[in-house]
């Protein structure tokens, strides 16, 4: 229950940044559209590229634009507090207090993915719906995987922003570990280009690395390209990234907490 | 180098200046934000003329720092004219800058990352200062203020003291006709405003700088100034002497004096009771009186465990002053 | 008189930002790391189009080589333009921690001070790769003296046009920091439209980015030129000398937008 209120917060501290969330469906609209064209032309010259067609290539699009700020694919989202609380060495109180540390960012950031997926995620959807006549999910129990793909990508990257919040502890600054891992995730998150056209072994490695997680799997899950055992593969192999990465970061914060001990922070 | 303008006029003028700010409140009942117009300065008019030493003291939120933003131009009046040295702020922002400093006490001007000598040099290519006499003013002001062993520290790793001196060096090294000191001695243990002060003393009897001075601290006002100027809720409520703003604001001393027993309120000519608590009571008296008879009449007729004296708060002395409709 | 003010502040740009690199010459490691780091970033985009290129033969009937000179010249400008503005999109941040109002208490103009603010080499990063890139294509164009000079020209105006966009866009800070990712779409979006062929918009964006964000006259125009191609969206052929024009018309619109700006902001305060 306590989770829940941290992410009910955490929900409602977001909620407040109105313009703030207007000007950036704005913005994801605008990235959308041109991207949208671009892959347009892409299809046009080969129209089967990646065993994808044009409809999906532009519903990939808008899916990614949608799921940019819900799982806070450039970074930043409630672990940005984290850093900060690091660099002014008030992390010490939360290293003593009972609820975990991990939990609650973790509840924190889910309540803001929550805010951002009900207005920046579903406002270019829509926008992608009406201007671009983007594809739906084929039937009920698709969308209902795609739900539970979308929470576990927040969770992959909520573990994956954690981490580099972390370095924190060591570097006193997470700036430049955040900006590279930032374009890491955009790069292997599809984000850019679908992973689906990434040829011979850069394929394979970017569909074996947790960023696949982000925003190709949820899509291709969307887009009806998983279905039945493969969907729970695609569901599975998240599912691992997420454990492992959230065991890397407990790891991390024993260690870290070892740190803070004995140098006092 | 200041220029040579006629002795009559002022060095600061400012008359009937106005600054009102459209703020946004909550109000009761209706669910978006009301606009209002808040009057944060007015009617306010005043002159400094060069090489004096003015201490601007208020309550917080009276107008000192709005009125010292539209003396330095980063913000324009709404009503009345301000001129120092003959300019416009506002108008002559830039020309206007290279012959005013400027010290705020709660942020620094310096570059927070870069050591501190980087700073100075970045000032002497902004203010153009030429070399010879940027290296006389800053080996002087290095000295004087013992700032030699921190020239190669980034500021960021300066105590607060140092960056206080390191501020105040910045905005002396392209030798300003006013200086506007904003809470320079916060933070700073007795030792360094003591020092502070006295360089500050010796600044202005040598380069006649004219030194504006907004603080909380009376005891800043009473080593350094001669006038004070007293604002409050956006107008100047005295404008006069020191001790002046003792006398007409009736600022009155507390001797709290802790009896061995607790006693009736303690009678003696010249203080009148303002509290007591146990054994404790607060006598008031005039603060141009000496507290000596008052102490010695204590004494003389009860049991005294411990006496302290109380200097009045700049708060009380402003508040007085307003009440009585200065 | 006014051309040796202009040439006073690029001197007092030039004195700050010197100090600027000299301080980060300090940890020459940390220097080379954030460069290289910055080069790999800013290269992906580079790779994301070669990605795309192994599916297929022409990008709207462009070429990797064409498309490569498109990405190079538009990458070049906007890093020529990004070391200038320096912090410039930071102007929310200056206003809110009072050190806008300090600059303000300086003799040299306000935008002089914000863009050689921190000023950073890292950002060189970009522009090797970019002029790898961008050499790479040259190679496969047919030069002219004609046609060197329309690139040198491209290059310069390229500048000016996205110099011209940040700052004018970031001026939206002076009057709200709630909203500021507004300006992104405008900036980031004007960038990333120059990396793609323009013909594969609809003739009205297209319209768009010539009259109104003129982000067209960063690369597309002169290239069009530079490859000798006839302009598949049926644009006159003047347009492709107009570049200079270009830039310095969005130059001057972001310089009036700024002094509107700083002249708002002194008059409301903070």
């Amino acid at each position: 229950m306590l989770h829940v209120a941290i992410a009910t917060r955490a929900f409602r501290r977001y909620s407040t940044y109105r313009a703030a969330t207007l000007a950036g469906i704005f913005t994801n609209s605008v990235f959308g559209i041109i991207y949208s064209y671009a892959y347009l032309a892409v299809w046009d010259a080969n129209p089967t590229a990646g065993g994808y067609d044009a409809q999906d290539a532009v519903t990939y699009v808008w899916l990614g634009q949608a799921l940019l700020m819900t799982i806070a694919l450039w970074g930043g989202g409630t672990t940005d507090d984290l850093a900060e609380r690091i660099r002014t060495g008030d992390v010490a109180i939360d290293l003593y207090r009972p609820v975990g540390i991990i939990g609650w960012y973790l509840a924190s950031d889910l309540g803001r993915a929550a805010y951002h997926l009900l207005t920046r995620g579903f406002g270019p959807t829509l926008i992608g719906l009406v201007i671009f006549h983007i594809s739906l999910p084929p039937s009920f129990s698709t969308a209902g995987a795609f739900a539970v793909s979308l929470v576990l990508a927040g969770v992959v990257s909520f573990a994956i922003r954690f981490l580099v919040a972390s370095t924190a502890f060591w570097l006193l600054d997470q700036s430049g570990v955040k900006v590279m891992s930032g374009a890491f995730a955009i790069f292997f998150s599809g984000m850019m280009l679908p992973l689906v056209l990434f040829p011979g072994w850069l394929g394979t490695v970017a569909n074996a690395l947790p960023w696949a997680s982000y925003v190709q799997v949820p899509a291709d899950i969307w887009l009806g390209k998983h279905t039945g055992v493969d969907l729970v593969a695609a569901l599975g192999f998240q599912l691992v990234w997420a454990a492992v990465l959230l065991t890397a970061c407990q790891g991390v914060l024993r260690l870290a907490t070892r740190k803070v001990v004995v140098q006092g922070g | 180098m200041p220029s040579h303008h006629s002795t009559e006029q002022p060095l600061i003028q400012v008359r009937d200046l106005q600054r009102t700010f459209d703020v946004r409140r909550r109000v009761e009942g209706r669910r978006r934000r009301v606009r209002e117009e808040v009057l944060a300065v007015h009617d306010l008019t005043f002159s400094v003329e060069a090489g004096e030493m003015v201490g601007y003291i208020g309550p917080n939120g009276a107008g000192k720092s709005t009125t010292v933003k539209m003396l330095t131009g980063i913000l324009v009046p709404t009503g009345g004219e301000v001129r120092v040295v003959g300019l416009d702020p506002s108008r002559n922002r830039v020309e206007l800058a290279r012959r005013i400093g400027v010290v705020f006490g709660q942020r620094s001007t310096l570059w927070w990352d870069l050591p501190l000598i980087d700073s100075f040099e970045l000032l002497q290519k902004m203010y153009r200062i030429p070399p010879a006499r940027y290296r006389q003013n800053l080996d002087r002001f290095v000295e004087i203020l013992d700032l030699g062993k921190q020239l190669d520290t980034p500021v960021r790793q300066l105590s607060l003291g140092q960056r206080m001196r390191g501020d105040i060096t910045a905005a002396l090294l392209h030798d300003p006709e006013v200086l506007y000191l904003d809470e320079p001695t916060i933070g700073l243990d007795v030792v360094s405003k003591g020092r502070l002060r006295e360089f500050l003393r010796s600044l202005n009897s040598e380069r006649n700088t004219t030194l504006m001075l907004t603080t909380h601290d009376l005891q800043d006002i009473e080593a350094l100034c001669e006038r004070v100027i007293v604002i409050d809720h956006g107008t100047s409520v005295y404008d006069g002497s020191l001790a002046g703003l003792h006398a007409q604001g009736g600022s009155r001393r507390t001797l709290v004096v802790d009896l061995v027993d607790e006693a009736p309120p303690i009678d003696v000519p010249g203080a009148e009771v303002r509290k007591v608590e146990g054994p404790r009571q607060w006598l008031s008296f005039p603060s141009d009186a000496s507290a000596a008879p008052i102490v010695a009449a204590v004494a003389a007729a009860y049991d005294v465990a411990d006496l302290s004296i109380q200097e009045p708060d700049i708060e009380d002395v402003i508040r007085d002053l307003y009440a009585r409709g200065a | 008189m006014a051309e040796a003010v202009r040439a006073q502040h690029l001197r007092t740009y030039g004195q700050i930002a010197w100090l600027w690199i000299r301080a980060a010459w300090q940890y020459p490691t940390s220097f080379v790391l954030l460069a290289v780091g910055n080069g790999l970033i800013t290269g992906l985009d580079f790779v994301g189009l070669w990605i795309m290129f192994a599916h297929l033969d022409n990008l709207a009937g462009f070429s990797l080589h064409e498309v490569a000179l498109l990405y190079g010249s538009a990458s070049l400008a906007l890093g020529i333009a990004d070391t200038a503005i320096g912090s410039v999109e930071r102007i929310g941040t200056y206003i809110r921690t009072g050190r806008l109002d300090q600059m303000l208490t300086k003799p040299v103009p306000l935008l002089v001070q914000v863009c050689a603010d921190q000023f950073t080499l890292r950002r060189l990063g970009r522009l090797t790769q970019a002029s790898i890139v961008f050499g790479w294509a040259c190679t496969y164009v047919d030069w002219t003296p004609l046609k060197l000079v329309v690139a040198v020209s491209m290059l310069v105006s390229g500048g000016l046009v996205f110099f011209g966009l940040f700052v004018g866009f970031s001026c939206v800070q002076f009057w709200t920091q709630d909203a500021t990712e507004f300006a992104n779409a405008f900036t980031y979006g004007g960038a990333t439209i120059t990396q793609y062929p323009l013909n594969i918009f609809p003739r009205e964006l297209l319209v768009g980015l010539t009259f109104v964000i003129p982000v067209a006259f960063v690369n597309w125009y002169p290239c069009l030129y530079l490859l000798g191609r006839s302009d598949p969206t049926g644009m006159p052929d003047a347009l492709r000398f107009a570049s200079p024009l270009a830039g310095l018309v969005t130059m001057a619109a972001a310089l009036i937008v700024w002094r509107s700006g700083v002249r708002h902001y002194t008059s409301t305060g903070s």
